[in-house]
């Protein structure tokens, strides 16, 4: 059985799914197509699962850092908020609005939808656990991730609302600006591994603590946090969520948005978040490595949720910034820094100044 | 649209559709009632109690209820204040941008009937049942935020007592 090239270390379980399958007689591309879609299968639930999770975690954590309680009612400190109000959102009436754009309207959530769950492809959940090692996969996952942008301008202007158009355009300004800093920031780390894997990113961190990237690299901490402020921006979250500003936009780009297409923003939403956070975790914090007595899996999920984790407090921080300043903080503070770290880097990485 | 529409009432004649349908109804409208999206819509001095009961002390996320700044997206407008005959129209407009399934709420006695200063005014629309049907009224002026909850939590016992035949009504 041939696998393709990029495919080199793959689930436990898709080999044994594979073998399974073999033995029944399928052809070797038919065992490949069922199993990949056994794994969409699975990485689909598990990340929607994950979405769920953080959206009832946000609520709880808003409350509790307003000094309320947030969900209560609903199981144990209303665990199935978050299940309730999907159920709710699928029986909601879809409103579409006469003057729309019929074909942008409609396709808006599902390609942000998409793009949000393409990035785990590459994305190593742990030892061995990956869906398949593209030797560009952090190249993979800068450009899959920008596909919201795109998602987003394209709901402001099939929309045809003002409010919602704004929120789109306002988006792509902001994650235009962003990006850069963002890619910056990285590159530091892709050029001490010397490659784009994301295999190769991990592994090249294991050892001991300071091995890590934000350790390792000469200015790891700046870069570490660079890219978190971008990668805030990048999410679209407080104090960066200009895109649906409420007192400004009402609701941004999703405003004409109703029932399961709203939904489907939200829940993108929040796994760009676990996506930026797990980018974090993986290009910083050692991703998976760790001591052997937990496994890897639960490492790379206690790194990514930590992130979240402060990326959250972070939201229910800090005020939002007004347009201006975010472009001014983009243009003349992070892109100066962060461009300054890589070629510092770039010079120690060719001095040998390094350890 | 049709078909879904006509869905409960072909299952409810089936054999056994009866179980099928009280089942699903329940959890359906548990659904609904466990996550009502209120709007933001306040006009006058009850909209400082819906923000208070919104804020720490009271807290209307325990019941799963957050504010969503766009009708679409809201199940439930919750008329804070006294409705003028020029904000009429527009209470009406934002009632028909809701999604259905969608609820209101009249919050105070100017929502109700006026209200106790406005009752003679000629500027004010003498309850907002004339203009949008109304599924819980909470007298008061204001209402106390502890009135407000109990007026969701009876429109959640409200939705809970529905059924999928009620779709059949309203067209």
């Amino acid at each position: 059985m041939t696998f393709p090239v990029a495919v080199l270390e793959l689930y436990p379980l898709f080999r044994w799914l594979s073998g399974v399958l073999e033995s029944f007689g399928f052809s070797a591309n038919t065992v490949l197509i069922i199993s990949y879609a056994v794994l969409g299968v699975i990485m689909f639930s598990a990340l929607s699962i994950i979405a769920l999770f953080l959206v009832w975690w946000e609520r709880k954590i808003a409350a509790h850092m307003q000094q309320r309680f947030g969900p209560m009612r609903h199981g144990w400190h209303g665990w199935y908020q978050t299940i309730m109000d999907a159920i709710k959102l699928l029986q909601k009436e879809d409103v579409r609005v006469a003057s729309r754009d019929k074909i942008v309207y409609f396709w808006a959530p599902v390609i942000c939808f998409v793009a949000a769950y393409l990035a785990y492809i590459v994305m190593p959940w742990g030892k061995n656990l990956i869906v398949a090692d593209f030797n560009i996969g952090i190249l993979y996952i800068m450009a899959v991730t920008t596909f919201t942008v795109i998602a987003l301008l394209m709901a402001g202007w099939g929309s045809n609302n003002k409010y919602a158009l704004l929120g789109g355009m306002r988006s792509a300004a902001q994650v235009v600006s962003y990006e850069i800093p963002m890619v910056a920031s990285i590159l530091t780390v892709i050029l001490f591994v010397g490659s784009m894997s994301m295999v190769d990113i991990v592994t090249s961190q294991s050892g001991w603590i300071f091995n890590w990237f934000i350790f390792k690299l000469p200015f790891g901490p700046i870069a570490f946090v660079t890219y978190l402020i971008a990668a805030t921006a990048e999410a679209n979250r407080t104090p960066f969520d200009i895109p649906e500003a409420e007192q400004e936009l009402v609701a941004g780009f999703n405003i004409e948005y109703s029932g399961m297409k709203f939904a489907m923003f939200f829940l993108a939403e929040f796994i760009n978040m676990f996506t930026v956070s797990a980018l974090a975790a993986t290009l910083f914090l050692g991703g998976w490595n760790g001591w052997s007595f937990i496994p890897s899996w639960a490492w790379f999920l206690m790194k990514t949720f930590g992130v979240v984790f402060l990326m959250m407090l972070i939201r229910w921080t800090y005020p939002r910034l007004r347009v201006d300043q975010l472009m001014e903080f983009a243009w003349k503070f992070l892109v100066p820094v962060t461009f300054a770290n890589l070629i510092l880097a770039a010079v120690i990485k060719y001095a040998g100044w390094h350890w | 649209m049709g078909l879904i529409k006509k869905l409960p009432v072909y299952t409810e004649k089936m054999p056994g559709g009866g179980i099928v349908m009280t089942s699903l109804e329940a959890a359906l409208h548990n659904a609904q009632a466990k996550s009502l999206w209120y709007l933001l819509f306040g006009t006058a001095c009850c909209a400082i109690e819906l923000m208070c009961t919104g804020a720490s002390r009271y807290d209307f996320d325990r019941l799963g209820m957050i504010f969503r700044a766009t009708p679409r997206q809201a199940d439930l407008i919750i008329a804070a204040g006294t409705i003028t005959k020029k904000m009429a129209p527009r209470l009406r407009l934002l009632y028909d941008q809701m999604a259905e399934p969608r609820y209101v709420i009249a919050m105070g006695g100017c929502t109700i009937k006026g209200g106790p200063f406005y009752y003679d005014s000629y500027s004010v629309e003498k309850g907002i049942d004339h203009i949008i049907p109304v599924d819980v009224y909470i007298p008061g002026c204001p209402p106390r935020p502890e009135s407000l909850l109990e007026g969701c939590i009876t429109l959640q016992e409200k939705i809970k007592k529905q059924s999928l035949l009620d779709w059949q009504e309203k067209d």
